[in-house]
């Protein structure tokens, strides 16, 4: 079978859905007016913490929270 | 014995498989009819143990579609943090799909729509609520319900229009300037999103 229809442009460009959805949904977040836009900036929030593993033993974690993504 | 106990097994499957192979319909309807000659055979064979469910008999039956077109469209409305609509009776929705304008009426063929950043409009009588929405998916069922996920759903009046031309004039800068493909496409989700949001709030 021959391969599907055109992707779209972010797809192409190496991006996945999820990054898309959200980059949307940040912008549509950065325009709105105040109080909304306050309310709305708690629901940028990540919080993880992600560690590499190596010969069975974590490094050093990498922390990331609180801050709004861009 | 054991190994007898799988022979048996696996024939009187087979058998009774062959039989019921042209009687299945799709994979998603819940067989209403449990295979008898199985559960024979396997009562013959471990009458001590029950036969195994299937993942079909943890399934609730799909509902039903009416024979009739129903009147009204039900739709759930939901985003990630909030239920926006649950279960509401509208007589129309036009979603924002990537492939235009949809209106969606009860009765609307079952069909998955990825949603673009757009205007949504809800009518009900003379009754219309529009929201921009950042993107997301919709799901149309058979029977008139109508499921629409987003990640992001404002009131077009909680948009700050200053913004949006502020967000435009910047994002189109960036198109030009970008050189990376990951730089282009971030700013080209940001041209299409802020001129999405300008249309919807001039248009």
């Amino acid at each position: 079978m021959a391969s599907s229809a055109a992707v779209p442009f972010w797809r192409a460009a190496g991006m996945t859905y999820i990054t898309y959805s959200n980059i949307c949904a940040n912008l549509v977040r950065k325009c709105l007016r105040e109080p909304f836009k306050a309310e709305s900036m708690n629901r940028e929030k990540v919080h993880f913490s992600l560690s590499k593993w190596a010969d069975g033993k974590p490094e050093k974690p990498v922390l990331r929270s609180d801050a709004p993504e861009v | 014995m054991l190994r007898q106990a799988s022979r048996l097994l696996s024939r009187s499957v087979a058998a009774g498989s062959s039989k019921s192979a042209t009687a299945r319909g799709f994979s998603t309807e819940v067989p209403s009819t449990i295979d008898s000659t199985f559960v024979e055979s396997w009562k013959k064979v471990a009458p001590n143990m029950d036969p195994p469910q299937t993942p079909s008999s943890f399934m609730k039956p799909r509902p039903s579609t009416a024979s009739s077109i129903p009147t009204k469209l039900t739709v759930n409305f939901v985003l990630p943090y909030a239920s926006e609509l649950s279960g509401k009776e509208v007589d129309m929705v036009i979603i924002p799909a990537t492939t235009g304008q949809m209106g969606v009426l009860p009765g609307h063929v079952p069909t998955i729509a990825e949603l673009k950043p757009g205007i949504m409009s809800v009518h009900e009588g003379t009754d219309v609520n529009k929201y921009f929405v950042s993107s997301g998916f919709a799901f149309l069922h058979a029977n008139s319900v109508a499921d629409i996920i987003a990640v992001e759903a404002v009131p077009l009046e909680n948009i700050d229009p200053s913004q949006v031309q502020k967000g435009l004039a910047e994002f189109t800068q960036k198109l030009a300037a970008a050189s990376t493909d990951l730089e282009k496409a971030e700013a080209q989700i940001g041209v299409e999103v802020h001129s999405a949001m300008n249309a919807a709030l001039t248009g």
